[in-house]
């Protein structure tokens, strides 16, 4: 089994509030992210295939066709968007990184043509990140 | 929604601290010959990274697996202010008998975090340099496998 990383970066910003709770719970639990104007990060995106090598091309999957998927399904809908009000798919739920990570997972998970997806890593900042595996399983990378 | 997804939360912390490479099992020649100028009987110190991951439930109300804040809290307490500008072999009572290594400080690291109350510590990796580093996963032997957790 071979692994191959491909990694993007986009820019977005995002606030967190839940609406079930009071403005002062808000604030205690979320911070200085209960900001209502919001505030962004460059988000960077790091997604691992799994596959074996095809015997002509000698690919896991090809680069270029990895890259489109990503432009399409992540860059399209998440950079320079307002994560909480721009992204159907995270309508109803808080903008963590936690969250974002299994929006993109799902996003991308039935687009790949060959190998599967093994791991989407998503940095919210250089100290911060989230990462996700299917199937309730992480390998030993 | 019908997903069973594995999610796991990572975090960097730093902090410096000096140590020595020093075993009482070798004589002063062989811990000379093994640590080489890891054995300066003054110390040496490094600018550590400690990346620790954790996996859990989202908890639907705040989207996250832990509060950053309880877990900043914890990790500050439990690892970097007893470790933070401190001699590791003289000043943390792990390392009296123990060679400070970054092998052993993931172990040890690894030890005080997974008492961390919110998550699982799924594991510990430290950056001593640039272009050193180790991690521990815990000892996946004596533990369920994910897929019997989950």
């Amino acid at each position: 089994m071979v692994y191959l990383t491909r990694k993007v970066e986009f820019a977005a910003s995002h606030l967190y509030h839940n609406p079930a709770l009071s403005a002062e719970e808000n604030r205690r639990v979320f911070g200085k992210c209960n900001n209502p104007h919001g505030h962004g990060h460059n988000y960077t995106l790091e997604v691992t295939i799994a596959g074996e090598p095809d015997p002509v091309t000698g690919m896991v999957l090809d680069l270029k066709e990895l890259k489109e998927i990503l432009e399409r399904e992540i860059m399209q809908r998440m950079d320079h968007r307002f994560l909480n009000y721009e992204v159907v798919e995270l309508e109803g739920q808080i903008p963590t990184c936690e969250n974002v990570a299994r929006v993109i997972w799902n996003l991308l998970e039935p687009k790949i043509p060959q190998g599967r997806l093994h791991r989407v890593r998503l940095y919210e900042s250089a100290d911060l990140f989230a990462d996700c595996y299917g199937n309730g399983a992480r390998s030993a990378i | 929604m019908p997903e069973r997804l594995h999610i796991e939360l990572g975090r960097r912390y730093r902090f410096a601290a000096s140590h020595r490479l020093h075993s009482a099992h070798l004589s002063d020649d062989e811990n000379c010959r093994v640590y080489g100028k890891c054995n300066n009987p003054y110390g040496h110190g490094h600018n550590y990274t400690v990346e620790v991951r954790f996996s859990g439930a989202i908890d639907q109300a705040t989207g996250m697996i832990a509060n950053l804040a309880d877990l900043d809290a914890f990790v500050t307490e439990r690892v970097i202010d007893p470790f933070d500008h401190r001699s590791l072999q003289e000043e943390v009572p792990a390392f009296r008998e123990t060679v400070p290594t970054t092998e052993n400080l993931c172990l040890e690291i690894f030890q005080r975090l997974q008492l961390f109350p919110n998550a699982k510590l799924e594991s510990v990796r430290i950056e001593e340099t640039s272009n050193n580093s180790f991690e521990y996963a815990g000892d996946k032997e004596s533990q369920p496998s994910r897929g019997e957790q989950l």
